[in-house]
């Protein structure tokens, strides 16, 4: 081994090497798989029909919240026949290669990627992979966590390993302290605006800067889980105080002496001093707002306070096209006053906020208020772990209070593919992680935006900011 | 995988950017659990539309997709690939793609070529003159090509994916080569597992 300085992704990447054949990817080792139902059944067919084992069990864990509904009533007797299937699929699979599932009806059942970190299932320096593109969350423990396809959960399943060409890297500087009421999701909501839907593509990014120190590993967790939405192959941040500390005492991390051992090793999981990165990017803290995406891809961003663009501002032909689209899609008019625009559905939830830092920073803005009458908003924590913590404090009552409805663990209303939808033309404020076309429902308009102006939209019935909602 | 090397057929120009695996394979389509039958839900929201470019009947059985910038981007679904596959596309032509639906075509051999923006146009430009025009893509010797109107263009593909296009590979046959590497590494490796996690109904220890 060299002494050069290695950035966190390299350690973690060539602790990580079984070998690397002249002339192709590397052979990487996979230190976890977290499985779900939507992209899982066609690798278990798959391993059946060329008679293949899974290699290790005891390095793949699974769950089902895509498809789940949402009501209690609604997961007793799942209408959907087709979603019943392929979550009996799963069941089936687990029980017959004898992985460990969380199912429907578990305590511990929930979003795959609420669940690992929370169960400390997710730690420092590991590689973990998942049917999933927002597998980047895992990254803010400094794990290498990426989201694969089906035919690679197969590989996984089979081999424990991937083959894999090495990315480039890219540090992401923030710097400063973020204004009052700017979250870790306006952070990451700006960093894709500023460099684009592909301008991390091909790379594993860091993100470094005072401003991530700052924020919690929740906070941390939302800005990776969206580091696909910038194209990135991985998020990662280094571990520091607050990751060891939110591992402690958890499930899945060595207790006692184990866990100083442990932590010896996992604070080695930082970028070297003088480390060198194909790319970087600064940006200071202190210059964000609150962000909302306008359009129809999660790099059309703009101020709370802004309006709504006017295509004819863009120089670049294709960009003025692509703007044009996304209005006629969006149902606006350039100009308009993005605090003039009215919702008509709150979303808070998702692998992006569903954690309980998220549904207590949206309580403490709702305590007290009433969701406007033309507004439907609903508040589907992570996992049954949040959804227990967040009644023991009495965030529920909170939310039941103020008219928001308070559901059960699951991905819920951020893709559609669960009875949580939008109607044709229906307007949500959404803390998920995609605008795209008919992504929260056929015909729905998403606009991406933190829980904090989730709450303050739900009541006041049109895009606001905390501060507007009185106290 | 079937191995790939040269196709030749129509081609049919979407002429967006941004197409996301969500407007490729919208997510309703995503319950199934078979491989096949994903063809009639590519881009299931925008076929209503009578005007949509694969509901003209003179690019009825291309083969081959040119599409704008950043193809494929979002989310992992291979859905997308097994969607476009399904519905009878057998290469995409555009000026850059998502970095998973670039690995997922490659294990199921829908071969992507990437061309310059230019390129992309002026292939597009080819194509509406004469929507029955043959393109080329070979995967022998990494070349676009329209040859009725003597253009052709180069791409960049990665020489293990090339092989493995050429040759119908199986990935995982590939890497079981290293088996025993795999076994060697694995005796070494600290990385914790999830032994000792569970409690005999499977729910997870507390501490």
């Amino acid at each position: 081994m060299s002494t050069e300085p290695k950035t966190l992704f390299e350690k973690v990447w060539e602790q990580h090497v079984v070998v690397e054949p002249k002339g192709e990817p590397t052979v990487l080792y996979i230190d976890l798989q977290l499985l779900h139902e939507v992209t899982s059944p066609q690798a278990f067919e798959g391993l059946r029909l060329a008679g293949r084992k899974v290699r290790r069990t005891d390095r793949c864990i699974a769950t089902v919240d895509h498809n789940v509904p949402t009501t209690i009533e609604g997961r007793l007797h799942i209408v959907d026949q087709i979603a019943a299937t392929q979550i009996a699929t799963l069941r089936k699979n687990c029980a017959e290669f004898g992985i460990e599932l969380y199912d429907v009806d578990s305590r511990e059942q929930g979003i795959v990627h609420v669940i690992g970190p929370e169960l400390g299932i997710t730690k420092p320096g590991m590689t973990i992979v998942c049917g999933d593109s927002h597998t980047s969350t895992h990254g803010a423990f400094g794990a290498l966590a990426f989201g694969i396809g089906t035919s690679e959960v197969e590989h996984v399943l089979a081999t424990q390993t991937l083959p894999q060409s090495t990315p480039k890297t890219f540090r992401i500087s923030v710097e400063g302290e973020l204004p009052k009421g700017v979250t870790a999701k306006d952070i990451i909501l700006a960093i894709i605006g500023q460099i684009g839907t592909d301008g991390a593509t091909g790379c594993v990014v860091e993100y470094a800067g005072s401003a991530i120190r700052a924020l919690s590993m929740e906070g941390r967790m939302t800005i990776c889980n969206m580091s696909i939405e910038a194209g990135a192959r991985a998020g990662l941040v280094a571990v520091d105080e607050t990751t060891i500390e939110y591992l402690r005492g958890r499930a899945g991390v060595p207790a006692g002496d184990d866990f100083e051992e442990a932590t010896a090793r996992w604070r080695s999981f930082i970028t070297d001093d003088d480390a060198v990165f194909d790319q970087t990017v600064t940006i200071s803290a202190a210059d964000l707002v609150p962000f909302v995406t306008w359009g129809t891809n999660p790099a059309q961003v703009v101020s709370l306070d802004g309006v709504v663009p006017n295509p004819a501002d863009f120089a670049d032909p294709d960009v003025a096209s692509t703007t044009e689209r996304s209005l006629t899609y969006m149902g606006l008019t350039a100009g308009t006053r993005i605090k003039e625009i009215p919702v008509d559905v709150v979303f808070i939830g998702s692998c992006t906020n569903s954690r309980i830092e998220d549904l207590r920073a949206a309580a403490a803005v709702a305590r007290g208020h009433r969701v406007a009458a033309s507004v439907r908003a609903l508040v589907v924590p992570g996992s049954h772990r949040v959804k227990s913590q967040a009644e023991s404090e009495g965030l529920d009552q909170v939310f039941l209070e103020a008219g928001f409805e308070w559901r059960e663990p699951g991905c819920s209303m951020c893709l559609g593919m669960n009875p949580d939808q939008l109607s044709p033309g229906q307007r949500s404020a959404s803390t998920s992680n995609r605008n795209f076309e008919g992504r929260q429902g056929r015909g729905g308009r998403t606009h991406l935006v933190s829980p904090v102006v989730a709450a303050a939209t739900a009541i006041l019935g049109r895009f606001a900011t905390p501060d507007e909602v009185s106290s | 995988m079937k191995a790939v090397h040269v196709i030749e057929g129509r081609a049919v120009p979407l002429e967006r950017a941004d197409v996301d695996t969500d407007q490729i394979i919208p997510s309703d389509w995503l319950k199934r659990v078979e491989r096949t039958g994903f063809g009639r839900g590519l881009f299931s929201e925008w076929r209503d539309d009578p005007t949509f470019v694969l509901n003209d009947a003179q690019f009825a059985g291309a083969t081959v997709l040119v599409a704008g910038p950043r193809f494929g981007t979002g989310s992992s679904r291979e859905h997308a690939v097994w969607a476009l596959m399904d519905y009878g596309f057998e290469t995409v032509i555009a000026p850059s793609f998502g970095d998973i639906f670039r690995n997922n075509s490659s294990k199921q051999g829908l071969v992507i070529a990437q061309l310059s923006v230019r390129d992309v146009e002026e292939l597009v430009a080819l194509i509406h003159e004469d929507p029955s025009r043959l393109v080329v893509v070979d995967v022998e010797s990494l070349q676009v090509e329209v040859p009725e109107a003597g253009w052709l263009r180069s791409f960049i593909l990665d020489p293990m994916t090339r092989e493995r296009l050429l040759n119908g590979w199986d990935d995982i046959g590939l890497t079981l080569i290293h088996e025993g590497e795999i076994t060697s590494f694995e005796s070494t490796s600290h990385a914790p597992t999830l032994t000792g996690l569970f409690d005999d109904a499977g729910h997870v220890l507390t501490r």
